[in-house]
């Protein structure tokens, strides 16, 4: 087989391509952090919340856990434009990941408040702090730092899911891909092309969130603990 | 059994007319379930006062313990803290426990902060320390229990006796009225112990109040104006440390005898 590859679409494509990075890393960013928070408070309420909190976020979790990212979208998207809501594709995307990673980032950060130990909270409690700053010095810091590695995984799987936003014509890389592809068919050089991109992206991320890590983190990065 | 030397003599305080006790059992009833653990408890400690409760595993020593700074709730009679009824209707739990510190058999530090952190979180958090004054606290009572060069290390960098004596200076960084010890020697080994006790030993020379549960027997006697012998939730005997020379009852004769 002798297969010549071709990637002038590159050059004839270019500001295609990077504009499809850029809404890729955007659609990432916006949706990390409220996703993170929405995961954590989704922990705490599961925990600690009143019963029927517990059983809102067990349905919510669930719910989203056991069934496909994209029909979420689709739902969001379509569903809502039935009955009148137009929210955008955009926004469509952007809530649909946070909603998505929220889910999966309750249950790890669950398990990051129950594997700290119990008497430390008993200590704490007996040192006359409240149930706030309990969770803010104490509970929040070591859990992130636990599950940190399951987080990271998480994330990065959220911003490798991103991908099936052009079904609803987010043009972010994967969307900029069929359309270089449909017009040039060079299927195998461009799909390449873009897998080594998310590649690039997806290690970025990486060390990104090992950076942020090493900020947040104090204890490991002065005992130089590999995370 | 390990044998300490204190540079320190510690004179025993005479509970004098008029004083209020730091620490009034009356007829304290605790149960667990079915499980009744306390059954009927009086103790006074004086302020300046150190007791000891000893006795076997289940005697409820821990219990009763856990119950000064509301660790448990009581079920029956009548606690009183710092001046503080436990049962009263305007009792504020917060309130108390600024007042009484207590130190586990585990520690419990906190492992993401290091030894300054943990000492001076709670005056920051819950007395509003700013960052100069919570750090000349912080030396202060690093000082008291011989950890001044560790501050800013983490508890995983320190021996059990030092998280130990890192725990103590973090309840005495809250400037307690009272503090409570519940069994804090029993996962270290006897040089680790000594190093643990000689700390004690020095606050209670320094006339703090102190109620403490331990199988130290010879610290108890040597340390404590009035040990307790408890035996199936009650006080069985209580008196000097030299009661246990001459026990009254069979039980606390069996129970040192054993040699614990």
């Amino acid at each position: 087989m002798d297969y010549v590859f071709d990637f002038s679409f590159l050059e004839s494509f270019r500001s295609e391509i990077i504009s499809g990075v850029r809404l890729t890393i955007l659609l990432t960013v916006v949706s990390i952090l409220p996703g993170f928070a929405l995961g954590t408070a989704c922990a705490v309420g599961r925990l600690y919340g009143p019963r029927w909190l517990q059983t809102a976020v067990t349905i919510y979790i669930e719910a989203i856990r056991n069934t496909p990212l994209i029909i979420q979208v689709f739902w969001l998207f379509f569903g809502l434009a039935v009955l009148g809501a137009r929210i955008g594709p955009f926004n469509a995307a952007v809530i649909a990941l946070v909603i998505n990673t929220g889910a999966y980032s309750a249950e790890i950060m669950r398990a990051g408040f129950q594997a700290i130990p119990k008497g430390q909270l008993e200590a704490a409690n007996c040192l006359a702090m409240t149930r706030r700053q309990i969770f803010w010095s104490i509970q929040l810091p070591q859990a992130a730092e636990l599950v940190y590695p399951a987080l990271v995984s998480q994330f990065i799987l959220m911003m490798l899911a991103t991908s099936i936003m052009s079904q609803i014509s987010v043009e972010e890389l994967t969307g900029v891909g069929y359309q270089v592809q449909s017009i040039t068919f060079r299927g195998f050089d461009v799909y390449l092309v873009i897998a080594v991109l998310y590649l690039a992206l997806a290690t970025m991320l990486r060390l990104c969130l090992h950076g942020a890590a090493q900020l947040a983190f104090t204890r490991l990065r002065k005992l130089r603990t590999p995370l | 059994m390990t044998v300490i030397s204190m540079n320190s003599v510690h004179t025993p305080v005479a509970p004098q007319d008029g004083a209020q006790p730091m620490v009034s059992f009356r007829d304290v009833h605790k149960s667990f379930g079915a499980l009744e653990v306390l059954k009927g408890i009086d103790l006074d400690v004086m302020p300046g006062q150190v007791a000891a409760l000893i006795g076997r595993s289940g005697s409820g020593k821990s219990t009763a313990l856990r119950c000064i700074n509301g660790l448990e709730k009581i079920n029956g009679g009548e606690l009183t803290v710092c001046g503080r009824n436990l049962r009263a209707r305007d009792f504020e739990l917060r309130e108390l426990r600024k007042e009484v510190g207590i130190v586990f058999q585990s520690y419990n530090l906190f492992p993401h902060l290091t030894v300054e952190q943990n000492v001076t979180l709670a005056p920051r958090k819950v007395n509003g320390l700013d960052a100069a004054e919570s750090r000349a606290l912080a030396a202060e009572v690093l000082e008291q229990v011989g950890l001044s060069d560790k501050a800013l290390s983490y508890p995983e960098q320190l021996s059990g006796g030092q998280q130990q004596r890192v725990a103590i200076a973090r309840s005495l960084a809250m400037r307690p009225k009272l503090m409570l010890f519940d069994e804090v020697t029993s996962a270290l080994d006897p040089e680790l112990t000594g190093e643990v006790l000689r700390v004690i030993g020095k606050l209670a020379a320094g006339g703090m109040t102190m109620v403490l549960v331990t199988h130290e027997m010879a610290f108890a006697r040597q340390v404590a104006d009035l040990v307790v012998y408890m035996h199936q939730g009650r006080v069985w005997e209580a008196g000097k440390g030299t009661m246990l020379d001459d026990p009254q009852t069979v039980e606390l004769r069996q129970f040192v005898g054993s040699g614990l």
